[in-house]
């Protein structure tokens, strides 16, 4: 268990190159706001100096940061370097698109510092490619694995999606067996969701796709878990897993911990001493802010001792660390619950801390109702 | 007395009846232009949201006339509702005429007809109104023959108004001074004074309305209740202007109120006679008529603990209403609770969002019923309103169930399916009337327990909207009925049994599950819904256990949108109720009482 409280800082880069129609992460498909939106970030940065501790832990995501040309993301960089404190081990992560890894970008990420990659794989077959509307080949994908290997990035994670229309038992583990012959130090699975504002969603009300059905899924989930585990990866939350647990992303971690962040960029989260913030959802309105001299904050909370808890429960019943006893009041949560939780097998307690069992990692969104 | 008119506005649901009264009030300036809120005798939220009229409420309006005399007139409300029609035939007793108001687009409907008989009953003035001409529907020739045809007056006589717009509203004022009589009766006589209407006021108690026919009374007379003999010394009387205006009298002809220390609504009775204790009447107003409550559901608070605050907040209902009666009542699976007796569904529906609402409880209701007589085989009469009462069936020699006569009017075309839907639910004695070409009044003797299941709602779709219905109680007749338990995992669930007739019990039980399926929210476990009659199961239906409930991604931007979302379900969960290993939802416990999903 990596158990720093360093906080951890997130850069969302809003830019794609196509919008894949799953995806429901902020970004526009066109990079000719790219400019005015740096200017915007280095302010948002300088507005933050001085507001955290030493971070420990960067993740460039979006979007698509590999979009952004070397020099861009170089400087985006060095204005943070610039700014903030980071720790000596920084987990420095960037998200990439393997259509975007060239030979020269590989070794200019290398250069400019990151020590994390996390490659949107998703597939490892260009029918599911084109049909996630993923811009890239599989061989592509392949080609990226290889090279990030032999240009020495030691800490690899990649990301791949399952779950979806006519997909087989055999084939996703076609897909995790192919995806373990790279033998990545991190693996991302996960579940095809219909997220709001998605093509996916509104071809999915029209009949256009069709979700597989929960016995279906709860079927592939398990799966999942048990063939990586078989294969010694550790299932360390419900859609991550790692080779071992110095692997487990550090910066991802803090979300499900309660540890402080900050979140830079367009939709960003923002978490510190019991309140989060969030920035609005508009690059347009985002620089208009800082270019006012004003924080681009679309709205903010201050989370009651309560909504802690909840969430604590809440965020705890999707890792393998679970939640600690210790930290809930002893009227939250009636120890009849978790005895029948016990029995039913969905959760196990052990040093006084709830863990979700396999059972209950399926029942995850529904376990905090049953046990508050 | 002759400046004194007395008159009500009757009118389908949804023609426009608060609407014209709003601008009555506005015209005789009793509430000035900026402080007027729509539909100012609509007091309540609920008459506001739903359009209709529950607590009648009346006004006294200062009106001059276009030749310059000076006139009192008396608005009498009325609820607009078939399950109020007793408070409406007390509200028209006390008047000299009536408006009837007809919508220009929609034309004549069953209430229209059912509110003429009404007022023809009463031997009152009734002049025509037709309103919303200003709609772009209007059809005021074609509504104009319905009035001749289908009401039988003269349609030359008939205003043509806007209450919306304000148009036509001085016509109507004109006509009321000068079709409808003034009152008659002597002041001097000994005081005869109908009530039409109760309202409880914290500070004051119950403040009376009445009309007076006979004699007057002051401030000081003791007055006497003729139906329950009850005798109260008169604090105040006096006009209800907005807000009420104390006198030193109210005399024969005069509508206004009377405060006498009275401390519930349920003390007086609607219909009952005032008289002096002095000097008494001989004989009391015709007309009275103790109002018995015809369906009856029990209200359970959600939280066992909340007994007592529902306790509290009932009696407090209960001063504002006396249809309403109830008294204690217990289950196995809700605990402690109330058997209610209501007028109808209306009222129950009323009865339930007002507790919610204003009273601030959860509760749930359990599927309503109707009153059954049954003959025992030992020569025993019982009457039944709770299925927890139901006698053992072998015991049964003879069961009698309530009737109504329900008159339905529709356009021609939708006869079958209203002919289809009368025999589905049993109904006898068919009648039709052919009122205007194109248009039939079908008449049936349908069993009341049939209306509450789901009556209107069937209507509706069946009629695309353009079926209109009202009723009157009949009589009880005999009736081959069952009592159908639900039972969850095996478990019978009391709350959730209904008495129905035998031939629909098998049917009846089907939905009853597929309902429950729908409300009933999956479990870590499978969920058996049985309908069971006595010990034979004669339905089923299987809730599959939950298998999957999880997300895959939760990251920065995630965690606040889940949490809300388990605050959501967990406040939700709050208001469900525990039965065995089961929860459900307060909405399963009427689910069961309708035939199709949401």
């Amino acid at each position: 268990m990596n158990d720093t409280k360093k906080p951890g800082l997130y850069v969302h880069i809003p830019f794609c190159r196509s919008k894949c129609p799953y995806c429901g992460f902020y970004s526009v498909p066109s990079t000719s706001l790219v400019p005015r939106w740096l200017e915007a970030l280095q302010k948002e940065i300088i507005h933050y100096k001085d507001r955290f501790d030493r971070f420990d832990s960067l993740y460039l995501g979006g979007g698509t940061p590999t979009c952004l040309d070397v020099g861009s993301l170089r400087k985006i960089m060095e204005t943070l370097f610039d700014h903030f404190d980071f720790a000596a081990d920084t987990e420095m992560t960037i998200e990439a698109n393997p259509g975007d890894l060239s030979e020269e970008n590989i070794i200019a990420l290398k250069d400019i510092g990151f020590n994390r990659i996390s490659l949107g794989v998703q597939a490892f077959d260009d029918r599911t490619l084109s049909f996630l509307g993923r811009t890239h080949t599989a061989l592509e994908a392949e080609k990226a694995l290889k090279n990030l290997r032999s240009f020495g990035f030691e800490n690899i994670g990649l990301d791949l999606i399952y779950g979806y229309e006519g997909q087989t038992v055999k084939a996703w583990k076609n897909t995790l067996e192919k995806a373990l012959s790279f033998q990545p130090e991190h693996l991302s699975c996960y579940e095809l969701t219909f997220e709001k504002r998605t093509l996916f969603s509104r071809w999915k009300e029209k009949g256009i796709i069709k979700p597989l059905t929960e016995k279906e899924l709860s079927t592939l989930f398990p799966t999942t878990s048990e063939f990586l585990q078989d294969h010694g990866y550790i299932h360390y939350e419900i859609s991550n897993f790692a080779r071992e647990m110095t692997y487990a992303s550090r910066h991802n971690q803090k979300y499900w911990r309660h540890i402080p962040y900050l979140g830079l960029g367009p939709s960003a989260h923002s978490f510190q001493d019991s309140t989060r913030w969030w920035n609005v959802r508009s690059i347009r309105a985002y620089c208009k802010a800082l270019e006012s001299g004003e924080a681009p904050i679309e709205e903010h909370e201050s989370l009651t001792k309560e909504q802690f808890i909840l969430e604590s429960i809440s965020l705890g019943s999707r890792t393998r660390e679970g939640f600690d006893l210790n930290e809930i009041p002893p009227d939250t949560l009636s120890t009849e619950n978790l005895s029948k939780l016990q029995d039913a097998g969905f959760i196990r307690i052990q040093d006084n801390r709830v863990i979700p069992t396999q059972t209950g990692f399926l029942m995850a969104d529904h376990l905090p109702l049953l046990l508050v | 007395m002759t400046n004194i008119r007395n008159f009500s506005i009757i009118a389908h649901i949804d023609h426009g009846k608060s609407t014209l009264a709003d601008r009555l009030i506005q015209k005789a300036g009793l509430v000035e232009d900026r402080d007027f809120r729509d539909q100012v005798l609509d007091t309540m939220d609920i008459e506001r949201e739903r359009g209709i009229t529950i607590k009648t409420q009346s006004v006294t309006l200062p009106y001059v006339s276009r030749d310059g005399r000076e006139f009192e007139l008396n608005l009498i409300d009325t609820p607009g509702h078939v399950d109020f029609s007793y408070e409406v035939s007390r509200a028209l007793a006390s008047c000299e005429g009536v408006l009837l108001l007809v919508d220009a687009s929609q034309g004549v409907e069953a209430q229209t007809l059912a509110n003429l008989y009404a007022a023809m009953e009463h031997d009152l003035e009734i002049i025509p109104v037709i309103n919303k001409i200003d709609l772009p529907s209007a059809d005021i020739d074609r509504v104009k023959e319905e009035i001749e045809a289908d009401l039988g007056l003269d349609s030359d006589q008939a205003i043509l108004c806007s209450a919306k717009e304000g148009t036509g509203v001085d016509d109507v004022l004109e006509a009321v001074i000068n079709q409808i009589p003034p009152p008659s009766g002597h002041s001097d006589g000994p005081l005869t004074a109908l009530i039409f209407d109760a309202h409880y006021d914290p500070f004051r108690g119950t403040v009376v309305s009445c009309r007076v026919f006979t004699g007057h009374i002051r401030p000081g007379d003791t007055l006497r209740l003729m139906s329950t003999g009850g005798t109260y010394k008169v604090e105040e009387v006096g006009l209800f202007r907005l807000p009420r205006e104390p006198k030193d009298e109210l005399k024969a002809g005069e509508v206004g109120y009377i405060i006498a220390g009275i401390k519930t609504v349920g003390d007086t009775r609607i219909g009952d006679t005032i008289t002096l204790d002095t000097d008494p009447a001989p004989d009391p107003l015709p007309g009275f008529k103790e109002v018995k409550p015809v369906v009856f559901s029990s209200i359970y608070p959600i939280s066992t603990e909340d007994y007592q605050n529902l306790t509290d907040a009932l009696e407090k209902y209960k001063l504002n209403d006396a249809a309403l009666i109830y008294q204690k009542d217990s289950s196995a699976a809700l605990g402690l609770g109330f058997r209610c007796g209501f007028l109808g569904l209306l009222h129950l529906e009323i009865v339930q969002e007002r507790l919610e609402r204003e009273y601030g409880q959860s509760i749930i209701m359990t599927v309503p019923t109707v009153e059954y007589h049954f003959t025992l085989t030992n020569g025993d009469t019982l009457s039944v309103d709770n299925p927890l009462y139901y006698p053992d069936p072998v015991t049964i020699e003879k069961a009698m169930e309530p009737y109504i006569r329900a008159s339905i009017l529709i356009p021609e075309r939708y006869m079958g399916v209203v002919m289809d839907l009368g025999l589905e639910r049993r109904g006898v004695n068919s009648k039709f009337n052919y009122p205007t070409p194109g248009r039939i009044e079908v008449q049936f003797d349908l069993p009341l327990a049939e209306v509450i299941y789901d009556f209107y709602d069937r209507l509706k779709t069946v009629t695309q909207g353009y079926g209109s219905f009202d009723y009157d109680l009949l009589d009880y007749r005999a009736g081959d009925v069952a009592k159908v338990d639900i039972l969850l995992n095996g478990e019978k669930v009391d709350a959730l049994s209904q008495i129905v007739h035998k031939e629909r019990a098998r049917t009846r039980a089907l939905q009853a599950c597929e309902r429950l399926k729908e409300e009933i929210p999956r479990h870590m476990f499978k969920i058996a819904v049985q309908g069971a009659i006595g010990g034979t199961i004669i339905s089923r239906t299987t809730i599959p256990p939950f298998r999957k409930d999880v997300t895959a991604k939760c990251y920065g931007g995630d965690i606040s949108r889940k949490r809300k979302l388990l605050e959501k379900q967990k406040k939700g969960k709050k208001r469900m109720k525990m039965i065995g290993s089961v929860t459900l939802p307060q909405s399963a416990f009427v689910a069961v009482l309708k035939s199709e999903g949401k």
